[in-house]
């Protein structure tokens, strides 16, 4: 055997790569099969010899080896055939328009179902038995009416023209729709189904999509009677047309015969399509599905209308609140800032009353301090200094400096401690740049 | 015939026995098949013998004998043999002696001998007469007594038909060395020649005889052949395109003689239009036109007309559709696509007609080659295929002892377990990181087997990484982009048609798909342009043994992935 020649360059080896002795096992070959090889060559001879090796086999040996080996040729199957009606057997060949080819091959079962290998099988059953040097062998009579009828049937069903000009006209294939009754008895997919699968023969395109069950989803169940709709047919009706007369004599007849066949052809290909269509309508009108679909998609409409409603409910609420709710914080803010106000009044009374207060205790302390006189009755030209003095103190002060200034004067009973409280007070006045040095003579 | 003779005295040749026409051949001293010319002249033999008077008529003599003398000639009876009446088709020979039935299996009732009375002569009687003739023309020719054969059969002759045409041939003098395939001989024949490259490959033997036609599906595999799937059929025959040709000139006769008898109403006349289409037929394999001749065709009127070659190919086109669509059948049963099909060897008579290459040549991709004469001035004679097959395998074994011949093809020896998935390595590509498979063992190879591949490195060459790998054949389709909708014919009638004829074919590739992966191995320091050599020797237990190492250098890598199947014979 040649050396197998590869151009395209081998992987470089990864990074990292490594093996024991470079090489590592990772999987097992697929199973094998068992086959046949042919003894012929001296290839073959060279692989016998080096299989026998001098070996001789048993019959167990053979039995075991050919146990599993895959079988080439392909076993006879009895069943392609089924047994004639004995009127059919009586039939005239010249008769063989008329004929159920699928009956005379035995293969009724398959029809236009049945595969140029399966026609070919059926007719060799049909010859191996009929064949008139058959009945001769049985003493019979040299009648070959039948074997005749069965070549035709060959003929017509293994051409495929021929066959499906038979086909278009093949009744015995055809399934009659079932009643809006018989439908709705729950029956609908399996009735209607057969229906569909009969009508599909004549169709261009293959494969024909199927009817389904109740579990189609909505694109086939479209998809499928969108097919039907544009449903594309080879039928043909030229099976049924009438004889042509076969003679040159008669011209204008052979003409008026042919015209009339393609209009007869014609007509029947009409009303074939309008049969069809209206096959559909029926089956669509009683589809289940149809109206399941038509209702899920109501549902799914009232849904969405409701869930937008609801949202919209939700939304309204939800401003509402919000409204509420500043509402309620604008009350809260308002009521804070009147009481806040309150408060604050309140207070400027009791520092007024407490000023008030202090002023009388500052007074007195003038007072008890012998309005600042050194010492014997203060004359009244002193009391009257002093107490403007300390009159004008007061008014340079404000409520707070008041309150301390009594602080300090509050229980003080020395004139002389007193005179300086109010000495630094002025002092502190002064250097506040509130009164003149001097200003205040009755404490300079 | 004594069992006496033995290996050293022997003297075989190779003999097709065909329903229509048989063959014998030899091999020369140079190892080169030669078919033999019998005492007519001819090489394809009708396998028709015929009595006259006691005497026997055999091949082409005897073909003639059909016109006068049908009752007492027998023809198309090789598929009767061995076979219980209730399941024979006896159409072809219906024409000539009638089948029929002799307990339970089939004769023919003829007049065989000088005397006034017919005799029932069993099929295999039949066949022994006939199977003497052979012997007799090929002794002839050889100038020494033929001992012993390899015959050809269709591979679903069954046992009992095998045992039955064995015995016809002791009868006759023959010892059957060894029956073989006729599809398989004919690969034989082509691999037998001295210019035959060994390869792997899928071979496709479609052979249109005279009763049948028969293809066979044979994976080639370093000169080890394997049928993979075959069809029978018996309704695609060259009878029915003789048939084809017939009803025409009938008609044409017909046509020309208005008051005439159709000819094929009158038992001779029908005989005389058969023998002459096939006649036309043959004609129309080189010429580009026929003539048809026939004195007296039906009462008395000579008719002569003549026909082209593209008219028969007209008349049979139905039926070389039919043979086409036998072929692609049997690819598919083999479970392969047509792109798998390496080759199609055209067998039978009917092989040379040049409409039937050309037609099963349309149904196949251009990478498939159709060996036919009309296709290949190199193709063997396609009637001859099957018995160059059979004289090249008689010589091979032709000193073989019986006992050797029967332990060689005893199923222990040649059922053998075959690949199932391809095996190869993964190469780099410029589009494809991950790898490219390349095969170096075909799936549907027998085991044991040893193959070698010698694979590139990177420019640089430098360390590389060699996994071994299953891989599947995929079939790559790719839908044409649509074209744009042509404008609307005048005439609406025939657009369906026209839709048809105008879809774009889609384009179909044969890829490989990788599998499961088997093993890595590395090679280190390939030198810059170095080449790396794999051999894989795979065992029937499915474990392999694969050496590695670089074309030129010194060492290598070696491993082994275990099998686990307990295989035939492995021990
Ligand atoms: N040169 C030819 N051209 C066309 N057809 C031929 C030619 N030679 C033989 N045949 C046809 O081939 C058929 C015989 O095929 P063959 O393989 O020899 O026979 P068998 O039927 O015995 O297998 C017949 O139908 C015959 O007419
Ligand atoms: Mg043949």
């Amino acid at each position: 055997m040649a050396t197998v020649q590869v151009s395209l360059p081998l992987p470089v080896l990864p990074e990292g790569w490594t093996a024991e002795k470079d090489f590592k096992p990772i999987g097992s070959l697929s199973a094998a099969n068992d086959r046949n090889i042919e003894p012929v060559g001296h290839h073959f001879l060279a692989h016998a010899r080096r299989k026998r090796h001098k070996r001789t086999f048993s019959e167990d040996d053979r039995i075991q080896a050919q146990a599993n080996v895959k079988k080439v040729e392909d076993e006879d199957d009895g069943e392609i055939s089924e047994p004639e009606d004995p009127l059919m057997l009586q039939r005239e060949a010249k008769d063989w328009k008329g004929q159920d080819h699928y009956a005379v091959l035995g293969i009724t079962k398959y029809r236009w179902r049945a595969t140029e290998d399966q026609i070919k099988k059926a007719h060799r059953k049909k010859v191996l038995k009929h064949h008139p040097d058959k009945k001769a062998a049985k003493g019979g009579t040299e009648d070959d009416q039948f074997f005749k009828c069965i070549q035709k049937a060959t003929e017509v069903l293994l051409d495929p023209v021929k066959r499906r000009q038979f086909d278009s006209v093949d009744e015995a294939a055809d399934v009659e729709p079932p009643s809006k009754k018989d439908t709705q008895k729950g029956n609908f997919y399996k009735l209607w189904g057969k229906v569909f699968e009969a009508e599909g023969r004549f169709s261009t395109n293959q494969p024909v999509p199927k009817l389904g069950n109740d579990k189609s989803s909505k694109e086939d169940v479209e998809n499928f009677y969108n097919f039907w709709y544009n449903f594309n047919s080879w039928r043909t009706f030229e099976y049924l047309d009438e004889d042509v007369p076969d003679d040159n004599e008669n011209r204008d007849q052979k003409r008026h015969v042919e015209r009339k066949n393609q209009n007869a052809r014609r007509k029947k290909k009409t009303e074939d399509t309008i049969r069809l269509r209206k096959l559909v309508d029926d089956a669509l009108a009683l589809d289940e599905r149809i109206k399941k679909f038509r209702q899920a998609e109501h549902a799914q409409k009232n849904k969405r209308r409701l869930e937008k409603e609801a949202e919209q409910k939700r939304l309204a609420e939800e401003a509402e609140k919000a409204k509420a709710e500043e509402a309620r914080l604008q009350a809260e803010k308002e009521a804070a800032e009147k009481a806040e106000k309150a408060d604050s009044k309140k207070a400027k009374e009791a520092a007024k009353n407490a000023a008030k207060k202090n002023k009388r205790v500052i007074r007195a302390a003038v007072k008890d301090a012998n309005y600042f006189h050194a010492s014997g009755d203060a004359p009244a030209s002193q009391i009257d200094a002093a107490l403007n003095d300390a009159d004008a103190v007061i008014v340079k002060l404000d409520n707070e400096q008041i309150a301390a200034l009594t602080a300090k004067l509050n229980g003080k009973k020395d004139a002389a401690a007193i005179t300086q409280v109010f000495k630094d007070e002025v002092k502190s006045l002064v250097a506040a740049g509130k009164a003149q040095e001097g200003e205040l003579k009755s404490l300079s | 015939m004594s069992e006496g003779t033995g290996p050293a005295q022997r003297v075989a040749i190779g003999i097709s026995f065909g329903n229509s026409y048989s063959s014998i051949a030899y091999t020369t001293g140079e190892g080169k098949a030669e078919v033999i010319a019998n005492e007519d002249g001819d090489r394809q033999i009708p396998s028709i013998l015929s009595y006259v008077d006691g005497e026997e008529l055999h091949g082409g003599q005897a073909k003639s004998q059909i016109v006068r003398n049908a009752k007492n000639t027998v023809a198309y009876f090789r598929d009767f043999l061995g076979q219980e009446f209730k399941s024979i088709d006896p159409t072809a020979a219906h024409q000539s002696a009638h089948a029929v039935q002799h307990e339970s299996t089939v004769a023919f009732k003829i007049r065989d001998t000088e005397e006034e009375k017919e005799n029932e002569v069993t099929v295999s009687t039949i066949t022994s007469r006939l199977l003497k003739r052979l012997r007799q023309s090929a002794s002839d020719y050889l100038g020494k007594q033929v001992t012993a054969a390899v015959i050809t059969v269709p591979t679903n002759f069954s046992d009992a038909q095998k045992d039955a045409l064995n015995k016809a041939a002791k009868e006759a003098g023959i010892e059957v060395l060894q029956f073989i395939n006729e599809p398989v001989a004919a690969v034989l024949a082509y691999d037998a020649r001295p210019d035959a490259k060994l390869a792997d490959k899928i071979i496709v033997v479609a052979d249109l005889g005279g009763t049948r036609s028969d293809v066979a599906v044979i994976a080639s595999r370093g000169g080890i052949y394997t049928i993979l799937a075959t069809v029978h059929d018996y309704e695609v025959t060259g009878l029915k395109l003789d048939q084809v040709l017939m009803d025409y000139f009938a008609k044409e006769f017909l046509k020309k003689n208005k008051s005439a008898t159709d000819p094929r109403e009158d038992t001779r006349g029908l005989a005389k239009l058969k023998l002459e289409c096939e006649a036309v037929k043959k004609a129309l394999s080189i010429g580009s036109s026929a003539n048809f001749s026939v004195e007296s065709l039906v009462g008395g009127i000579d008719y002569t007309a003549t026909i082209n070659r593209t008219r028969y190919d007209l008349l049979g086109n139905k039926l070389f559709a039919a043979f086409s669509r036998l072929v692609l059948h049997a690819v598919e049963k083999a479970k392969l696509d047509p792109l798998d099909v390496t080759e199609i060897i055209l067998a039978g008579g009917n092989a040379h007609t040049p409409k039937v290459a050309s037609t099963v040549g349309a149904a196949f991709p251009e990478t498939t080659t159709v060996i036919a004469p009309s296709t290949n001035p190199a193709a063997i004679n396609p009637s001859e295929l099957p018995v160059r097959g059979a004289a090249i395998q008689a010589s091979l074994i032709e000193e073989f002892d019986v006992e050797d011949i029967e332990q060689s093809t005893h199923p222990m020896v040649t059922v053998t377990p075959h690949l199932s998935q391809a095996i190869g390595v993964l190469c780099i590509s410029g589009d494809e990181s991950s790898g490219v498979f390349h095969p170096i063992v075909d799936a549907e190879t027998s085991l044991p087997v040893r193959r070698t591949a010698i694979i590139a490195t990177p420019r640089e060459g430098g360390d590389v990484l060699i996994k071994l790998a299953e891989g599947s054949r995929h079939i790559k389709v790719t839908k044409p982009e649509p074209k744009p909708k042509k404008e609307k014919a005048e005439d609406d009638s025939d657009d369906s048609d026209e839709d048809e004829s105008d879809e774009e074919e889609e384009l179909r590739e044969k890829t490989w798909k990788v599998g499961k992966i088997l093993s890595e191995a590395a090679i280190r320091g390939v030198k810059k342009g170095g080449k790396v050599e794999v051999q894989i020797n795979i065992g029937a237990d499915l474990g392999v043994n694969a050496i590695y190492r670089e074309v030129g250098g010194k060492g290598g890598v070696r491993g082994i992935i275990q099998g686990g199947k307990a295989a035939n014979g492995s021990a």
